[in-house]
């Protein structure tokens, strides 16, 4: 028998869900400062409207909806599915007033995009964007790479115990710190002082490569949380092409590798333990990941002849590899050149790479190398369970963070999630075809959408088919928050329609 | 006499007129083969092997920074589809006064240049190494258009945010006392 939902449950919901609301809203004052800064005026006033509505609806909420009571494991993961797509309809309303997208649901899907930290985009004329808007896209790359949820209530809330269930709901099963806010403070601390060096060296980069100092910086800035936060938006419609370097790709990569790694270990490299990044799984994982998938790539480029000498063959697909691998999806090549201008194998490497991801408890999408990594080990202890005598005990440890002995509990979590990524890169490859979108394309597409990766083929488009839309919308919100928030969210909708 | 007179003038009438016919033909095709027409982004995008290692032109918008390198200049140029970065001689982007932008509309230019599908010198770049540029359209600054209604909307909503935090405070000012 279903139990349906007490009034309460709504009423809890609706509160942290009226709280979240407001923090997001309070976001928009940074775009509104920098509006004001570069004396833009009609992106001010798109800002005071996308706060006055995050405010009016925040404060309904709490009002309505006022309580004292914690939250439950149930509305915990309810507040959290729900915080994200109320984030995007907020977050898309300066976007859809830039006057930019062709309809309010372009601006939500920009606005997913970005939070989800996926880089996938309809917006049209990103060259003549506003300084303040284009800060708007990155920054809420910024605020969805450390998780919506835990960011807005940091602002306003010293601790509490629900803190942890929604913690966990926005796909961070591992603490830092004993605290979670603490852990969420530790992930503000580490990635404001990455913001503050990756600013300084990109800006430095674009300087001496002939930008204006201001559009330098600014462009620095941008690219790093696009890149820490493993998103993929850029200030300008060419993507990372526009600044045609080879140091600035360089820095990329790097900032690309450290968005892509778990906080855990950045807060043992904070602390000298460098021998961690060594001995552990995910590590070892992504590097084993990258060169197999590098590999597959560099032969099907190879086999092309349109990158020579070796020298530029690496410099175009290990680019588009690593950018595919770590989830963020920056570019220098454009949409359609994936498809002219690369055979099958090598995009088929760039489509492993995007459906392994990188780091659990980092900022990228995908199934992540923890699973693979637990994955691997266990068919390798499966297969020495059969090589072995019957009766020979057969144990096997894996390294994350301390060594750990790998139980069935593990192996199953992992390759349950990974069934359901799987399922839902499959599922979006489908729909593209039902629209008449070759295989490889919709297949390439629709991993880039689910994993948050943000490489295109050049399906997305806002001449799209709205379904389509729609379809990556729900592609990016559910791979980014590992499905069982969204599951938890589907069982209270059956649970009040149908229980008793 | 008369009829032969008559005759000639004819004859030099239909001449004139030929010239008058034949002259914009000639000035035409000759402007064909001096500014030979444009090919698009999308085109040399979609068709860029095709393309690869030919003479083209391309026109487009001036956009975001011009960075020069040296004795030469990176620009990108968009056509309305997509930018394309340009490779050309320092010297040729003094010319350039604006560069797109929110506050701007660059300059349109046409470029007359080698395409390159993977350029081997720029890292496997899609790009145009220019051999000349020149100036169709000079670029502007751009005013800012505000809808009235707009304004109106950001200022009521600036009045409802600014009345609850007010009440928040007080309501908050009073939980604490009591």
């Amino acid at each position: 028998m279903v139990l349906k939902p007490h009034l309460d449950d709504f009423k809890i919901i609706g509160y942290y869900l009226g709280k979240i609301t407001i923090g997001i809203g309070l976001f928009m004052l940074i775009p509104i400062i920098c509006a004001l800064g570069f004396r833009e005026v009609s992106p001010t006033f798109d800002f005071f409207i996308g706060i006055g509505v995050s405010f009016l609806c925040g404060f309904i909420l709490t009002r309505i909806c006022f309580t004292d009571k914690d939250l439950n494991w149930m509305q915990g993961m309810i507040v959290v599915s729900l915080s994200w797509l109320v984030a995007t309809a907020i977050g898309a309303i300066p976007l859809y007033l830039s006057g930019h997208f062709k309809s309010y649901l372009d601006a939500c899907f920009d606005a997913m995009s970005g939070f989800a930290t996926t880089g996938l985009t309809l917006a049209q004329d990103i060259d003549h964007f506003s300084y303040a808007h284009n800060l708007w896209r990155h920054l809420i790359m910024f605020i969805g790479g450390q998780g919506i949820v835990i960011v807005a209530l940091s602002l306003f809330v010293k601790g509490f115990s629900g803190a942890f269930k929604m913690y966990v709901g926005e796909a961070r099963d591992e603490r830092v710190l004993p605290n979670v806010i603490h852990t969420s403070r530790f992930i503000w601390l580490v990635s404001i002082i990455f913001l503050v060096l990756g600013t300084l060296a990109l800006g430095i980069t674009g300087l001496l490569n002939g930008m204006k100092a201001q559009n330098a910086f600014f462009h620095g800035a941008c690219i790093f949380m696009a890149a820490f936060d493993t998103g993929g938006f850029a200030p300008q419609s060419q993507n990372i092409l526009y600044y045609h370097n080879m140091t600035f790709e360089t820095i990329t990569i790097v900032i690309m590798i450290l968005g892509a790694i778990n906080f855990k270990l950045h807060y043992h490299l904070w602390t000298g333990n460098f021998k961690e990044l060594f001995r552990n799984i995910e590590m070892r994982t992504f590097f084993v990941t990258i060169v197999i998938t590098f590999i597959i790539t560099a032969i099907g480029l190879h086999k092309l002849g349109i990158y020579q000498p070796a020298i530029v063959l690496f410099r175009k697909g290990f680019y588009q590899l690593i950018s595919g691998h770590t989830g963020t999806g920056f570019q220098t090549i454009y949409a359609k050149q994936f498809i002219g201008g690369w055979n099958e194998l090598s995009l088929t490497g760039v489509i492993f790479a995007m459906a392994l991801g990188g780091a659990v408890c980092s900022t990228t999408g995908a199934i992540k190398m923890l699973r693979i990594g637990i994955i691997m080990k266990a068919v390798k202890e499966d297969i020495r369970r059969i090589m072995l005598p019957e009766k020979a005990i057969v144990v096997q440890r894996f390294h994350h963070v301390k060594n750990i002995f790998l139980e069935d509990k593990q192996v199953r979590a992992a390759l349950l999630i990974s069934l359901c990524y799987l399922l839902l890169y499959a599922a979006g490859a489908l729909v593209g075809m039902f629209f008449g979108y070759p295989f490889v394309d919709s297949l390439f597409e629709s991993t880039s959408a689910a994993a948050n990766v943000g490489l295109s083929c050049g399906i997305t488009d806002t001449a799209m088919p709205v379904f389509l839309k729609f379809t990556y919308i729900i592609q990016m919100w559910a791979g980014r928050l590992e499905f069982m928030s969204i599951f938890t969210l589907l069982g209270f909708l059956i649970a009040a329609i149908k229980g008793k | 006499m008369k009829q032969l007179k008559n005759y000639e003038l004819r004859i030099m009438n239909c001449r004139k007129n030929k010239i008058i016919f034949i002259f914009p033909f000639v000035f035409f095709i000759w402007s064909l083969i001096c500014f030979s027409e444009t090919i698009s982004s999308t085109e040399l995008i979609n068709s860029a092997k095709q393309y690869d290692g030919e003479e083209i032109d391309y026109k487009g918008e001036v956009i975001g920074d011009v960075m020069v390198r040296g004795r030469f200049a990176w620009i990108n140029v968009n056509d309305g589809k997509n930018a394309i970065g340009i490779w050309l001689p320092q010297p040729l982007v003094k010319e350039i006064s604006y560069a797109g932008s929110y506050k701007a509309k660059g300059d349109i230019v046409e470029v007359k240049g080698k395409f390159n599908r993977a350029c081997i010198e720029h890292g496997g770049d899609l790009d145009i190494h220019a051999v000349s540029l020149q100036i169709v359209q000079k670029g502007e600054n751009v005013d800012e258009v505000i809808s009235p209604r707009k304004i109106k909307v950001a200022i009521a909503f600036l009045i409802i945010c600014l009345t609850l935090t007010v009440i928040y405070f007080i309501k908050l000012g009073y939980g604490n006392r009591s």
